[in-house]
């Protein structure tokens, strides 16, 4: 399974470079650094149905950092919600494939995202009505480390703490860089694991670019009740490909033929 | 009867959720004033007080929506329009989710509480978002229609309470449809079209104009959006001379909905009466009426310098 999810995390990565590079825009840094967090889910931890994406008792996925669409839409793809080819259309104007999600276009998509800040309250309504319905799904919610300087996402962290919602399970991807710059430069976000446990979650600080790490983490946070679970995943913005690694120009920048032709023969070699 | 559209509201949710077991209530710790609490004491479990955190109630009424819920979102006015205006727009209209906000506390009748409380916007802002229903009832009879009304569509609606009581001039057999409005006072002279607290200003308005001759006909207008087309269009070409009364800004309200339907398919004069490009401020609510410019005898004003 372990060697299976690598090919599957390095088959996300190359979509995440071909989508950006058709569309000539998009994010690749922070989808290549959350690739890993997407494979486990969607092909290992996620209890999901590509042929009824809708269905009532499925796991929920909500991108709250959802510049990074192309890590999600390569993952949706590659589990069969939608045919591969569709990638290349990411951004066009005939496209289900919009520049951030949207969940009446693109099947797979359970939440619209893009403005920064809102997907961890989501995630909260979705795990609440889940238990209202007694159902046992399990809402994974992922946030960038530059997101968390949303307030909303404190307002968000102190509701699921409040009402103990030990079936919301989130991500951040520490890759410690956003438009500006370094987060340190622009708005510390540090100690993140400390913030969180002070509004009352169960933390996590990981390897967020393992996947056995990933795997088991998320299968710790499960094992918690009553609180709700922050897994904090020590990531490198544009992991995989040498030249966008660590650099924050890479954050909203699609490569061009000629750099994607470079990163795809990186992301090929073994 | 005669009671503040809020508090009809508050009751109507009640009764919505012994019919209905996937409406749910949220708020945001003003459940006394919006009158949520009431459900919230009928129905613990499904009643939600998320605490001083409008941003964070909208986007998880959007998360409860997203999952099959029929959940209704409350607090003032000013705060769900306005602090809450991008989870709205990007969380809730956009993803077109079956969220219902439920805003109290509309207009400059919120009263004493000042000018930083009272949603003078609301509804423009509301009516610019793709999606959105924007429903303002005249008395508590329709407030308690209009919520069973949006409970029953699917899409995110907009409901503008008012904290201040006003007389009830429904009767049991008043049926509310989203998008019609109503006739309530037939006139050949001027047509007054009207919408919350407005409605029963215009009423008085159209008994003061009679006596000096003029045939006033009064049109409730609970729906700013969608508008009903068909009403407008009548009043604009049988009557001819149009005056929109709302409590809410001149700008982007009932007026401005009215104004950009009759410049298009049947230009006529339309005199917009509200509130002019300014803030309110703390008062009785009789006396702000009467300093903002929102009473019988504006209106009586504003016709006669119209029909002049």
């Amino acid at each position: 399974m372990a060697q299976d999810l690598a090919a599957v995390a390095k088959q996300i990565r190359r979509d995440i470079i071909e989508e950006t590079a058709a569309a000539g825009s998009g994010h690749p840094g922070g989808s290549l650094s959350s690739a890993e967090i997407l494979t486990v889910l969607y092909f290992d931890k996620m209890n999901v149905d590509p042929a009824n994406p809708r269905w009532a008792d499925r796991d929920r996925f909500v991108l709250s950092k959802g510049h990074a669409a192309p890590v999600l839409y390569a993952a949706l793809a590659e589990r069969g919600f939608f045919p591969r080819e569709d990638l290349k259309t990411l951004r066009d104007i005939h496209s289900h494939l919009q520049g951030h999600p949207n969940m009446n276009d693109t099947p797979g998509v359970d939440m619209s995202t893009g403005s920064l800040g809102q997907g961890l309250s989501v995630a909260n309504g979705m795990a609440l009505a889940g238990r209202l319905d007694g159902k046992d799904y399990w809402v994974y919610c992922l946030l960038g480390d530059g997101e968390i300087q949303e307030g909303q996402v404190w307002e968000a962290a102190m509701s699921s703490a409040h009402y103990k919602l030990d079936h919301v399970i989130a991500f951040v991807d520490h890759n410690k860089l956003q438009i500006d710059g370094p987060n340190d430069k622009v708005m510390t976000v540090n100690p993140v694991d400390e913030k969180f446990a002070a509004f009352g979650w169960h933390v996590q600080v990981i390897d967020g670019n393992d996947l056995e790490a990933v795997s088991a983490a998320i299968d710790a946070a499960k094992a918690e009740t009553g609180r709700p679970s922050v897994i904090v995943c020590e990531t490198l913005k544009g992991k995989g490909v040498s030249f966008m690694e660590n650099q924050v120009g890479w954050h909203g920048k699609a490569p061009n033929a000629e750099q994607a032709a470079e990163a795809l023969a990186e992301l090929s070699a073994e | 009867m005669n009671s503040a559209t809020r508090v009809a509201y508050g009751q109507a949710l009640v009764e919505l959720a012994e019919k209905n077991p996937d409406v749910v209530v949220l708020d945001a710790d003003l459940g006394a004033a919006t009158n949520t609490n009431k459900f919230g004491a009928a129905f613990p479990e499904r009643y939600f007080d998320m605490g001083i955190s409008e941003a964070d109630m909208m986007a998880t009424a959007a998360g409860l929506a997203a999952s099959g819920k029929i959940p209704f979102a409350s607090t003032f006015a000013v705060f769900a329009a306005g602090r809450a205006f991008d989870q709205v727009r990007n969380s809730i209209a956009y993803p077109k989710l079956n969220v219902k906000i439920g805003a109290t506390h509309a207009g400059i009748s919120v009263g004493a509480d000042g000018g930083s409380h009272q949603a003078i916007e609301d509804m423009a802002l509301m009516r610019a978002l793709p999606n959105m229903t924007v429903i303002c009832p005249s008395d508590d009879a329709e407030a308690r229609a209009a919520t069973f009304a949006a409970a029953e569509m699917e899409g995110p609606v907009y409901l503008r309470f008012s904290r201040y009581a006003t007389n009830t001039f429904h009767g049991d057999d008043y049926t509310f449809k989203i998008g019609k409005g109503e006739i309530v006072r037939e006139g050949t002279d001027v047509a007054l079209i009207a919408c919350g607290l407005m409605v029963n200003i215009a009423l008085e308005a159209a008994e003061q104009l009679a006596g000096y001759g003029v045939s006033a006909r009064v049109v409730n207008m609970p729906t700013i959006k969608p508008l009903d087309n068909d009403l407008v269009l009548d009043c604009a070409r049988t009557i001819g001379k149009i005056v929109t009364c709302e409590e809410h800004s001149v700008i982007g309200g009932l007026g401005s909905a009215v104004c950009e339907l009759t410049s298009r398919m049947c230009p006529v004069p339309v005199s917009r009466l509200g509130v002019n490009d300014v803030f309110g401020k703390s008062g009785d609510v009789p006396g702000l009426f009467e300093e903002y410019g929102l009473t019988a005898a504006h209106i009586v004003k504003k016709v006669n310098s119209l029909l002049a």
